[in-house]
Formats: structure tokens, sequence, C-alpha cells
């Protein structure tokens, strides 16, 4: 550990597979790192002391809050944001089932929900609707659209397990 | 808000953290998970000069059975511990507790170490430690020592911890056959601070119950134990130990619920908690 104070650093991360070398302040966190400096806004930034979940990405295949972790703290990471996720197409079942259920209004929160639900739907194979509604818990819909959000991921999750048969 | 200008260093040792808190003093802060530090940098209710990272360290991050203990590194993280087959196995209140901490986002980053250190008032962790009895392990400027959980929580977001101190690890009792856990709170939605909680364990003694520790937390400063009800629950009169409450606890009303409010969900959690510790089968 150097003895002297430095603010800025130097940047090494991989963002939805590309790498990427940046100067950053330190404190920078990563939601405004990804807007600001990746010009990647599907990131989105509701409350800063991370209680809405607007700003849900992956860091090395986990979500966690962007505007609760340091941009200097991802450092060698793997960052997947709604940007990454969409282009590949994993979570395209997701997003239709978000379209046909109509489980988004304004939008500002769906970034977050789309990570958040797949994310369950990585770790769980059946969730029920209470394990949905728990592990969306952390994120809000200011339109309160709620139930039909847990209607799409019930969806989802039933057309997943047809396609499988 | 953005946090205010503050300079960040990667500590690689326990030794180079504590040396760089004696060096800077109060103007400087360790981040383990940064779910509760970074929030409050962000509203700026901190505004350390200087921010340690603890997350390079190695060996902080480990889970494993040492001697007659569970030992948990400072660095792991809630979600870690909760996929543990070794926690399930030898401390089944801390499997029972996580799940009602904050959200899978913030359970994937923060640590037990900085749960334990921050000593929310409305944290479970404290809780479970108290009642598990457990060890906190400490590096300091004049080295390592161990602090008992009964004389770690000293008040409001005060602990055992000096200014340049690190909590390093945690050292839980191994669960028994005849040891009893039971856990319970009440939030207003899942994954909020609890309004009022309750962690305990017990040794079951026949068809009675010993050992037993009511670790309770949203009911004062810090988590504290209800020993009048302690007591009562040993005597194996629950009646006794519901009234006991009114003189171990003296929480003071909040936002989401008055005095009057916390202590009687106090007395419905402890119905609740010592009818989880008398039915465990095992
Ligand atoms: C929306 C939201 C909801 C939440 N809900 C809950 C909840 O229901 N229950 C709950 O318990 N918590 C809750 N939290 C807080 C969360 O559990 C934090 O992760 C935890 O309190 C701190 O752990 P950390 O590793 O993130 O510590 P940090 O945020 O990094 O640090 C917290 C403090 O502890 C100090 N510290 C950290 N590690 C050490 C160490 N090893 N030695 C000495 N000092 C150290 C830091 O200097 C800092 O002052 C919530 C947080 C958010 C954002
Ligand atoms: S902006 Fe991060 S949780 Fe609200």
């Amino acid at each position: 550990m150097s003895a002297e104070l430095e603010t800025v650093f130097d940047l090494t991360l991989t963002v939805n597979g590309v790498a990427h070398h940046e100067s950053v302040e330190a404190r920078r966190h990563l939601a405004d790192f990804l807007r600001e400096d990746l010009g990647l806004t599907g990131t989105h930034i509701g409350c800063e002391h991370g209680v809405c979940g607007a700003c849900t990405v992956l860091m090395d295949g986990e979500i966690v809050r962007a505007c609760l972790t340091l941009a200097v703290q991802c450092e060698g990471r793997h960052i997947e944001t709604i940007e990454g996720l969409s282009d590949s197409g994993r979570i395209a079942g997701l997003q239709e089932a978000f379209r046909t259920r109509n489980a988004l209004q304004c939008g500002y929160c769906t970034p977050g929900m789309l990570i958040a639900a797949s994310a369950l739907m990585d770790i769980e194979p059946a969730p029920d609707r209470a394990e949905i509604r728990e592990h969306i818990s952390g994120n809000y819909c200011r339109c309160t659209g709620y139930h039909a959000i847990v209607d799409a991921v019930e969806a989802a999750l039933a057309a997943r397990t047809e396609g499988a048969r | 808000m953005k946090p205010a200008t503050f300079a960040y260093a990667r500590a690689q040792s326990v030794a180079e953290a504590v040396a760089a808190l004696a060096a800077h003093g109060d103007e400087a802060r360790l981040i383990a998970g940064g779910q509760s530090l970074v929030a409050m940098l962000n509203m700026r209710l901190s505004a350390p000069r200087l921010l340690i990272d603890i997350n390079a360290i190695s060996g902080l991050s480990e889970i494993a059975v040492e001697g007659d203990g569970l030992r948990i590194g400072a660095l792991v993280r809630y979600t870690q511990a909760l996929r543990a087959p070794l926690v399930a196995r030898h401390a089944p209140l801390l499997t029972r507790a996580i799940p009602h901490i904050a959200h899978a986002a913030i359970r994937n980053r923060g640590t037990l170490g900085g749960s334990v250190a921050f000593a929310d008032p409305a944290a479970e962790m404290p809780a479970c430690i108290l009642a598990l009895g457990a060890d906190i392990a400490i590096s300091g400027p004049d080295g390592a020592r161990v602090v008992a959980a009964d004389d770690f929580f000293l008040g409001l977001y005060e602990t055992a911890l000096g200014p340049a101190d690190m909590l390093t690890g945690l050292n839980l009792p191994l669960h028994g056959p005849d040891r009893r856990v039971g856990f319970a709170e009440f939030a207003r939605r899942h994954g909020d601070y609890a309004m009022v909680g309750l962690a305990a364990t017990a040794t079951a003694r026949g068809a009675g119950l010993g050992d037993v520790r009511l670790a309770y937390f949203s009911m004062g400063p810090c988590a504290v134990r209800a020993r009048g009800a302690e007591q009562a629950l040993e005597a194996g009169d629950l009646d006794a130990a519901v009234a006991a409450l009114e003189a171990d606890l003296d929480p003071t009303g909040d936002i989401h619920a008055s005095r009057d409010t916390k202590m009687h969900l106090a007395g419905v959690l402890l119905r609740r908690v010592a009818g989880q510790l008398s039915e465990q089968p095992q």
C-alpha cells in the first residue's frame, strides 16, 4: 500500500465482454462510471443509497448495486449491464414476457428488474410467486406494477420449462 | 448525491490496514462490502479523507472448523455464508437469519465482519453473534486479541473496536446435538430493517431448556440480551419470561413503531421463538 494518498486511479475492467482502460476518481461509483464514462445509460440511478435497485448490474456473474460499488473496486472484474444482456439475447425470453404481460409502464425500473429476475432464473429452477416477490423485493417500481412483473417472470419461467421439454 | 473526494488504498494484509488506520486516525475508514459505508458516503453522512479497501487481503474469506469452533473470516459475504454447508451444519442460526437481511444484490457484497463491526442496532448478525456467545477476533496496533460477544457491543454504533482496530474474524461455537436455535423478526416489507427482532440459542435439558440466550435487535442502541426472560425460560415459565421483558428491554419509539408497539411485538416474538426452541427435533 503506498503511503501517498491517491484520489485518481487507472482502472482496467471488462464491461459486456469488452476490455476498458479508464482513469477514474476513487469517489466515482460504478453506476456513474458506466453512465458517464462509458455512455452505458441503461443502468439507471434512483436513490444512490442501495434502496431502489434501479442500478442493478452483474459483477462476475452476481447481481450487485452499482451505486454501492466504487468503480476502483472493479479492477479486473467482469461487469455486465442491461445493454450486454440484451444484445447477447440471454434475456430475450424475459423481455418478451415483460412486453406481453405489460410488466413495464414508465420503464425506469425495468433494466434492474430484468437483471434481478434473470439472476433468480439462473439459480432457481422453479421459484413460486412468493420466491419471485422475495427476490425482487429489492427493486422498486414507482408505477407499482409488481403484479404484472411477477406474472411476467412466471411466464418466462413457464416458457423456459416448456422450451426445455 | 455524490461522495466528497477521498483517497483510496488497497491493503494487502491486516498489518497494512491496521498501520494505515493508525497513521491516519479518524480521517480513515476501512471499506469491506461497502453496503453501509458507500451509502453513507453518497449521502455525505460520512466523509473520510482515506478509504482503506480490505477486500484484497487474503485469508479473510474462509469458513472452516477449527478446534471446537466455526471460524468465519471477516470478508465472508452473506450469500457465501448462506450457501455454505459448514454454516448450515454448525451455525444453523445464521442460515435462518441471513435471508432476512436486505436483498440478494446487497447480500452478494455485504460481509459478516462489516455488519458486526458496524453494529447497526437493527442488524441481524450482531444479535446472532450475541445469541451464539461467539468470539470476535480483532487486530490492532498492539497485536491480536479476542473479545467475547457479551463484551463487544457497547452502545449505538459503539463496539470494543478501537480507532485503529480491524475485525478479522468470528469464532462460533459448533452446533451440538442438544443445541436449539430460534429466530424471528418483524419488518414492514421483506428486506427492510426489522422493527423488532430476536435471535436465540438454548440447550435441551429433558423437556426443558438450559443455557438460554435471547438477543434482541432494534430494541435499544445495540443488540441486547434479555437476561430476566432467559432465566424465566430456563425455569420453564413462558408467561413470566414475557413479563420479564418489561425490565430487560428499554426501547425508544421511532417512526416505524412506538415504544409500546415494540414492547408488545417483543413479547409476541418471544412466544414464537420459545416455540421454535422447544420444538426442534434435532
Ligand atoms: C437497502 C439496504 C438494506 C439493508 N438492510 C439490512 C438489513 O435488513 N439488515 C442488516 O443487518 N443490514 C442491512 N443493510 C446493511 C448491510 O447488511 C451492510 O452490508 C452491513 O451492515 C455492512 O457490511 P459491509 O461489509 O457492507 O461493510 P461496509 O459498508 O464496508 O462498512 C461498514 C462499516 O464497518 C466498518 N468495517 C467494515 N469491515 C470492518 C472490519 N473488518 N473491521 C473493522 N471495521 C470494519 C467500515 O469502516 C464501516 O464503518 C442494508 C443495506 C442497504 C443498502
Ligand atoms: S440507485 Fe442504486 S439502489 Fe437506487
